[in-house]
């Protein structure tokens, strides 16, 4: 034998003791639902996908991401990112950007011209899509990549959807959106603009095996006002949409020097701050409730508040009268609903912007045998399939949480049980992991890193022009906060329990393998749980 | 601190790897092939912090001087657990002394590879002694305090778990005052240990002036193998003493121990820091200031601390001791002075 420098006998090794045999508990190694996952509308992969941005690989990253949503760079703009509300961050400091490395990671992909990949073959199937909405683009992103042919049917002459005609540039800058709907086209996904479908079973009748229906909500509720000069009254769309294409100042929506908006979701917000761009000294808000019980983001809110925009809780609009409106005030009963009060208040006002919520417009589905709808919106299953067999539909015509992250969820929720259904299937969603609560992790381990915040444009410039309010962050920064991620519930080979075992009973399988447990030698301590910092691993008794 | 902490990689240089950090940035304990030097199969018990103490140490030290190293070990729980005859879990050159006399062995060693070098050995041949806190701080004190003198080239490392766990929990002049072990009984007007009695060594090792004296914990991997390898840099004597919970004798879950041992550096109990020639170089500062309460309480060796009526004398007299490591060195600060 060839024995080791200064060795002279055959040592007995202590590999020969099997210490494994002592042990009562046995590690396991877990995959655990990560928080931002589960709070996902869109169902993203967040962990995943910062996981490779820790490491500056932004295509990989980027591929990961748009798995799920194909529409990045748009929803690194819009989202109202759950995923940070629900982020473990926040107990150690404060939750990790998502949102901001989203929209790095979808500005990067814009930037350097990367393309969707399939390797999916063409199934020969084809499905008609109807409206060009997050929902329908979505839908034909999810089916082009399982290999059916997507054909989109937008009445407008624009595709986008509301993200076009509903979100103001400051928030959405265009050429972002037209990238992103671009790549898609690029991806095989068809588009037919300013093509209305006026019957949904005869469009299906011309060659299409299955049809999405994602046309969104855009007629405005109203509310009766009593009023002396009716049309100095308009709607919210309406204003949002004439903004499109409104070059020159002739063509933007006339609402004079002193604006009244009426509500208090995130479109009313949206029109006062459109309206304060647009030259209105004063933009003012009435709203029925308080500030706790409106609908609209408190971020977005605040944005407003600091662009100078006011807000009249409690209130009423009674009447609109030649240059000004009448408000009642409210006050909140012990069930938290507003109760008028018979207080009045008189506000000057040259236009009155009602933003009172959308309807769909459900004319298409007239006669559509077994397709149903309940106040408003069409009745889907799990799989976002209407009554009627082969008719899908999501997006706002399909919830009353109207947003673009819920929309790109119901587009792949709905492609997902358009694809098994095409093949007489029914689509079976593999069962969710365990959530990674906070208890389960070690912080420790975490160094402290407090959250890096995107800049902000002047205020004096957000209320005079429409460039976009929030800055990206640079490559810099944005890999920082990715490096926040604590990439909870899922292994990311720290080499902790490698490292703390006192068996050595821990198997180190190389980068990206990750790890085995040596159960011979495995005492069963519970240390590399304990020190585990994502709590991928977990304690299960032995059995016998 | 002991060793530049890299900038912000999601963990930095807390866990024991990072797939974020340049190869040359990661520590022995994370690669693939490292030496385990302490084998599986050793009997310590289930969460043993000197089995892990151990390894850290012993690996570093082997990626410092390439292997080319020998080690003489005190008897003690670490000889008892890795060398039940005929198995050994020792991956290196290793001598077995008895519980007293290790650093003279070790300087024995030292002495003859210097006559091998004159013989015209030219490997850089490097000694290791090791023990626990009773074959260092009480048995074989006089032994070691003479290698100390003498300068001999070793380097000497204590593993601290407050007693003779071996044996069954007896005190030791390193077991903390107030803690419970077989021979410092929960009875009496004073139960526990006494205060004001016991020694630490680091301290003494300092009042020798010898080249590098260094305290560490088991919850700190990346300090603790800066430490080694910035040991192995000097020539002479050099000592390093290591903090290793033992789960028996603390009363503690298995699973405990290293979050234990950074209860003790987070509250004071234990300062990590490191000397050269006798004066403190550096300091590893507390993260998040705790007080005793949170690292006395998981321990059963101070449960009669916390029973129906706590005796808040004795746990004020305890945050005493640790207020006065942490203004000694500096431990909220890290050494800012």
């Amino acid at each position: 034998m060839d024995k080791p420098f200064a060795i002279t006998l055959d040592p007995g090794s202590s590999l020969a003791n099997h210490t494994g045999s002592w042990r009562t508990f046995r590690p396991l190694y877990v995959d655990r639902l990560p928080p931002c996952n589960a709070a996902c509308p869109a169902g993203e992969n967040i962990q995943s996908w910062l996981y490779h941005a820790e490491s500056g690989d932004y295509e990989k990253a980027w591929r990961a991401l748009t798995e799920n949503n194909p529409l990045p760079a748009i929803m690194g703009r819009v989202c109202y990112h759950p995923c940070e509300g629900a982020c473990n961050r926040q107990h150690v400091d404060a939750a990790v950007g998502i949102n901001a490395v989203e929209r790095f990671l979808g500005d990067e992909a814009i930037r350097r011209g990367w393309r969707f990949e399939s390797s999916a073959a063409a199934t020969g199937k084809r499905v008609l899509v109807i409206g060009s909405g997050p929902a329908g683009l979505s839908a034909a992103y999810h089916l082009t990549r399982m290999g059916h042919q997507a054909v989109i049917h937008e009445a407008a002459p624009l595709a986008g959807g509301m993200m076009r005609y509903g979100i103001p540039k400051y928030r959405l800058p265009r050429d972002v959106l037209d990238a992103e709907i671009r790549r898609l086209v690029e991806f095989g996904v068809e588009l037919r603009l300013q093509s209305k479908v006026m019957n949904v079973l005869a469009a299906m009748q011309e060659g299409f095996d299955a049809v999405f229906l994602g046309v969104g909500a855009h007629i405005a509720k109203r509310a009766y006002i009593p009023a002396g000069d009716a049309s100095k009254i308009i709607d919210a769309i309406s204003v949002l949409h004439d903004m499109e294409g409104a070059q020159g100042d002739e063509l933007r929506p006339m609402l004079g020097r002193r604006v009244v908006v009426y509500g208090g979701g995130n479109t009313a917000i949206d029109v006062a701050r459109t309206a304060k761009r647009l030259g209105a000294e004063e933009a003012v808000i009435v709203y029925r409730r308080t500030r706790e019980k409106m609908p609209a983001h408190d971020f977005e809110v605040e944005e407003a508040l600091q662009e100078g925009i006011s807000i009249k809780w409690l209130s009423t609009i009674k009447e609109a009268g030649e240059d000004d409106i009448m408000v009642e005030k409210m006050a909140l009963d012990a069930s938290g609903f507003p109760q008028p009060t018979g207080e009045y208040e008189r506000i000057p006002a040259d236009s009155v912007v009602l933003a009172l919520g959308q309807d769909a417009d459900l004319g298409l589905l007239a006669n559509v045998p077994g397709l149903a709808t309940d106040k408003g919106l069409v009745q889907v299953d799990a799989g976002m399939m209407t009554g009627h067999p082969g008719v899908f539909a999501g997006g706002d015509m399909a919830g009353n949480e109207r947003t673009v992250t819920v929309a790109v969820g119901h587009g792949k929720r709905a492609a997902r049980a358009i694809d098994a259904w095409l093949k007489g299937e029914t689509y079976v969603s593999p069962p969710k992991h365990e959530l990674a609560t906070f208890e389960r992790m070690n912080p420790w381990y975490y160094s402290d890193a407090p959250k890096t915040v995107r800049p902000v444009l002047d205020i004096i410039r957000r209320q005079s022009t429409f460039e976009e309010v929030l800055g990206g962050l640079d490559e810099g920064n944005a890999l920082f906060e990715a490096r926040r991620c604590m990439s909870c519930g899922n292994c990311f080979e720290c080499d902790n329990c490698y490292g703390v075992c006192p068996d050595n009973a821990v198997i180190k399988l190389g980068p990206g393998k990750r790890f085995l447990f040596n159960f011979d030698y495995c005492k069963g301590c519970g240390m590399c749980a304990t020190e585990c910092p994502c709590g991928a691993i977990k304690m299960v008794p032995e059995e016998n | 601190m002991s060793f530049q902490p890299v900038k912000f990689y999601q963990t930095g240089t807390f866990t024991v790897g990072n797939r974020l950090l340049p190869p040359e940035e990661r520590s022995v304990q994370s690669q693939e092939k490292r030496y385990n030097s302490i084998n599986s199969g050793h009997r310590a018990c289930q969460g043993c912090g000197e089995a892990l103490g151990a390894r850290y140490a012993i690996d570093a030290a082997m990626e410092a001087t390439n292997g080319r190293l020998i080690c003489a070990n005190a008897t003690g729980c670490l000889e008892v657990f890795s060398t039940p005859y005929p198995e050994t879990s020792w991956q290196l050159p290793w001598i077995h002394s008895l519980f007293g006399n290790t650093a003279a062995v070790a300087t024995g060693i030292a002495a003859a590879i210097k006559v091998k070098k004159l013989k015209g050995e030219r490997r850089n041949i490097r000694v290791v002694a090791q023990g626990g806190d009773g074959g260092t701080t009480d048995i074989g004190f006089g032994c070691l305090s003479g290698m100390f003198e003498r300068n001999d080239d070793v380097l000497y490392i204590c593993y601290d778990n407050g007693g003779y766990m071996n044996t069954g929990i007896q005190r030791s002049s390193a077991t903390p005052p107030a803690a419970r072990t077989a021979t410092t009984m929960a009875v009496g007007p004073e139960p526990g240990n006494v205060f004001g009695q016991g020694k630490f060594v680091p301290a003494i090792a300092m009042a020798h002036e010898i080249p590098y004296v260094a305290t560490a914990t088991v919850a700190d991997l990346r300090d603790l193998e800066a430490k080694v390898r910035r040991a192995m840099e000097f020539q002479g004597a050099r000592y390093i003493h290591i903090l290793v919970p033992c789960p028996l004798g603390w009363g503690t879950a298995s699973n405990e121990t290293i979050r234990i041992a950074r209860l003790a550096k987070e509250t004071g109990m234990f300062p990590v820091f490191e000397a050269e020639y006798g004066e403190v170089k550096s300091v590893v500062a507390i993260r998040h200031p705790l007080p005793v309460e949170e690292y006395l309480k998981p321990q059963k060796r101070y449960a009669h601390l916390f029973g129906k009526t706590p005796q808040v004398e004795v746990i004020a007299k305890l945050q005493a001791l640790a207020d006065r490591n942490i203004k000694k060195y500096g431990l909220l600060d890290g050494g800012a002075r």
